[in-house]
């Protein structure tokens, strides 16, 4: 009986309107939409975090936390000073955490993925469409306990959560005592069940409603970068879970996992972390890679280089990236030989990520090169991506990272393959997709100006952070000696430029959204051959009702 | 429209993925015993070892062994080795002591964690007896001594990362104890305590 009113549920059917087709959604474009309304949100809000930043960082000594822990946190003017410094440190906490779990994640892989994988495999939606709307509300959920972590007491005097991202005990759990903590865990907690649940969806999709003919190895390389995303994500997101759950119980049972005072080891609590978080990182750039995959073979009009190689790099970096966690803790007291083990293992995998950066570049080899905005931001991540990689190598070196460690050149490491990274690849599938997810051409000047103000402004901010590093700035402080004071001015202006290529974008898409252009099913020409573009502009309420039948070898 | 029989395997498939997460979610809590039982095994992060009786055999060199006492902040006691450090034969059974002092006007109860520097050593660390992991009550401004006897074992005379190591140091940390003997939730909190059989 449920299975005949299930197959009965998906046609024959008015399409809902009003709030009810957003709220009850069970479709993977409505609510792949409302997953990338939710991201620019989010990051609009992470973004002004960080811009806080670095306005007060823009200057030797505290200018405005003090004034900020006034307002915010009602603070008297002489706790003001201490206040406004934990108040910098929530800031940087909230941001990290937003930007990770709140605006890469569900853009790249509840939005684009949501959107895009069930047709790009010639499915009519996911496997699991009312999980597929559950995931989705509990990320809204997720956020407010998160937000609500900020108005609560974190250490004794002072609200909110100020441990890092990486909420390390002891400061996590005897440091600040406050409930701010818990709700900072449990919201983690749920944006986790969220990603599960869109894990299991994902897997389960790709396996079993890809269309007649479409075999794992003809599949499109963004279905085999969120196939292997969500793999991670099963993998991993257990772990943080089991991880923050066991502080839970330290903070509030009694239980001494991470408390060396009945048996337990902090050191634990950063093995189970970075097994998480690792894997995380990639979990944060793999659909990144997947969607600039086709953006370079689209705009170069060729199909990917070496579709083979590319399509098991990605699964090479999601095993190989399991074993590399501790090269985040070479400062923690490892022995030299586990130290050697991990310096060799993340050296590795430069490997596969070199084989897709050069795959990238042989696709544009002798192609026919169209720079519309899309391309441009695909290029721009490629080489941003690059320099982030190898900083990256330079930081898996145990010796180097013994100083470097805990430093801006880290901040700017990761910001290069993140920042620069994976939100340039969710601004370069933006600019390719929007026409197909709203039938609306976006005109391409916007992109391109899009792209300057972003690609200037992003090196403003964050290449003068090597030197910061370099020079053992600190990361994580409100405050820093003055002869810090020249590239940290410099680093703040171009945390501005950026934050206005921002509000640039916005107003580019309710241009848009207002000029109301339309696109046609394939406005990209021959070089776009996945299904996507075989359907209309934007797709109707329900595609492939017959199923297509893939016969080529064309990816 | 998709069959009864490819709705199923996607349930199949759900429920395998599930129970994946249910595997990896377990381990993650027995990580905290696999670290312990791997931590004991090995002498990973300075865990040292419990030996039973003497060692059999005696090396060529000695060692000099350093002994750290602290006190982790909000209990009152006041804790220091009877000497700071001393030379032993590689081998060779010792018995160093401890004082601990209640320095407050209240009673107060706490436990000690112990480990060994450089962590390498921690594998050739053996106690035969000592006061750690057992809850000590003092009454205000009593004194206790407290007894270590142990060997640092000859092997490691023969393991080249060790073989070079003129000196180590032996830590002791006094932490609180809240509520001596009553944990809210004991199940859990013995799942991550450490083994108190030493």
């Amino acid at each position: 009986m449920a299975y005949a009113a299930e197959l009965n549920s998906d046609h024959d059917h008015a399409i809902p309107t009003g709030w009810r087709r957003y709220v009850y959604s069970t479709n993977h474009k409505d609510i792949g939409m409302m997953y990338l309304w939710f991201a620019l949100f989010a990051g609009i809000v992470g973004g002004l975090l960080s811009v806080a930043m670095r306005l007060e960082l823009q200057e030797p000594g505290i200018q405005y936390f003090n004034g900020l822990a006034q307002l915010i946190q009602g603070a008297s003017p002489e706790t003001a000073m201490d206040v406004g410094k934990h108040l910098y440190n929530v800031f940087v906490t909230a941001h990290g955490l937003i930007m990770i779990f709140f605006m890469v994640m569900p853009a790249l892989i509840g939005g684009f993925a949501n959107w895009f994988v069930p047709i790009m495999i010639g499915a009519p939606d996911m496997a699991f469409p009312r999980m597929n709307n559950v995931s989705f509300w509990l990320l809204p959920a997720a956020f407010l306990l998160l937000i609500c972590s900020m108005f609560v007491e974190g250490p004794s005097g002072a609200n909110g959560v100020g441990g890092g991202w990486t909420i390390y005990p002891p400061l996590s759990t005897t440091g600040q005592p406050g409930p701010a903590m818990d709700f900072a865990i449990l919201g983690l907690h749920i944006a986790g069940a969220s990603s599960i649940l869109g894990a299991i969806n994902f897997i389960t999709t790709i396996f079993n409603m890809r269309a007649p003919g479409m075999t794992l190895h003809r599949m499109p390389l963004f279905a085999w970068s969120v196939l292997v995303t969500a793999f991670l994500l099963l993998l991993s997101l257990p772990v943080l879970a089991g991880a923050i759950t066991m502080l839970l119980t330290d903070r509030n049972f009694g239980t001494s996992f991470f408390s060396p005072a009945g048996g337990g080891d902090p050191i634990l609590f950063q093995h189970l972390f970075w097994f998480f978080g690792h894997p995380e990182v990639y979990i944060l750039i793999l659909p990144a890679f997947g969607i600039i995959s086709h953006i370079v073979s689209t705009f170069s009009k060729k199909p990917i280089f070496g579709y083979l190689g590319m399509a098991y790099a990605m699964v090479a970096i999601g095993a190989v990236g399991f074993v590399v966690w501790a090269h985040h803790m070479f400062n923690s007291g490892l022995s030299l030989a586990t130290q050697q083990f991990f310096v060799a293992a993340t050296m590795v995998i430069a490997v596969p990520t070199g084989v897709k950066i050069f795959s990238w570049i042989a696709t544009m080899w002798g192609g026919s090169i169209d720079f519309k905005a899309p391309m441009v931001w695909a290029v721009g991540f490629i080489f941003l991506f690059t320099v982030g990689g190898v900083t990256g190598v330079v930081l898996a070196n145990a010796g180097v990272d013994r100083t470097l460690h805990g430093t801006y050149y880290v901040i700017a490491h990761f910001h290069y393959v993140l920042s620069l990274g994976a939100v340039f690849a969710v601004f370069a599938g933006w600019y390719y997709w929007f026409p197909k997810m709203t039938g609306y051409v976006i005109p391409n000047w916007i992109g391109i100006v899009h792209f300057w103000i972003s690609f200037i402004g992003a090196n403003i901010l964050f290449f003068p952070q090597h030197f910061l590093g370099l020079a053992g700035m600190p990361r994580r402080y409100v405050d820093y000696p003055d002869s810090y004071a020249y590239w940290n001015k410099i680093s703040s202006y171009g945390s501005y430029i950026f934050a206005f290529g921002i509000v640039f974008f916005i107003c580019g898409v309710v241009y848009t959204y207002r000029r109301k252009e339309l696109a046609g099913n394939n406005p990209w020409g021959e070089g776009a051959t996945t299904l996507e573009w075989t359907l209309t502009s934007p797709p109707p309420y329900h595609q492939f009702e017959t199923l297509p039948r893939i016969t080529g070898s064309d990816h | 429209m998709r069959s009864i029989k490819q709705i199923k395997q996607d349930r199949w498939l759900a429920f395998g993925l599930v129970s994946v997460f249910i595997v990896m979610l377990s381990i993650s809590f027995a990580s905290a015993r696999l670290y312990e039982m791997f931590c004991k095994a090995t002498g990973y992060g300075g865990t040292t070892q419990v030996a039973s009786a003497s060692s059999k055999a005696l090396g060529q060199r000695n060692i000099r062994v350093r002994f750290d006492a602290n006190v982790a902040p909000g209990l009152p006691w006041k804790f220091e080795p009877e000497k700071s450090e001393i030379e032993v034969k590689l081998g060779e059974t010792v018995e160093v002591y401890y004082t601990i002092r209640n320095t407050s006007a209240q009673d107060a109860t706490g436990i000690a964690t112990y480990n060994v520097q450089p962590d390498m050593m921690g594998s050739f660390f053996n106690k035969i007896q000592c006061f750690c992991f057992t809850e000590q009550t003092l009454k205000a401004g009593e004194t206790r001594t407290e007894t270590v006897v142990f060997f640092v074992d000859p092997a490691m005379e023969k393991d080249k990362h060790t073989d070079l190591i003129q000196s180590m140091t032996l830590s002791y940390t006094f932490a609180t104890v809240k509520s001596p003997n009553k944990s809210p939730s004991k199940s859990l909190a013995e799942l991550g305590k450490s083994s108190k059989t030493d």
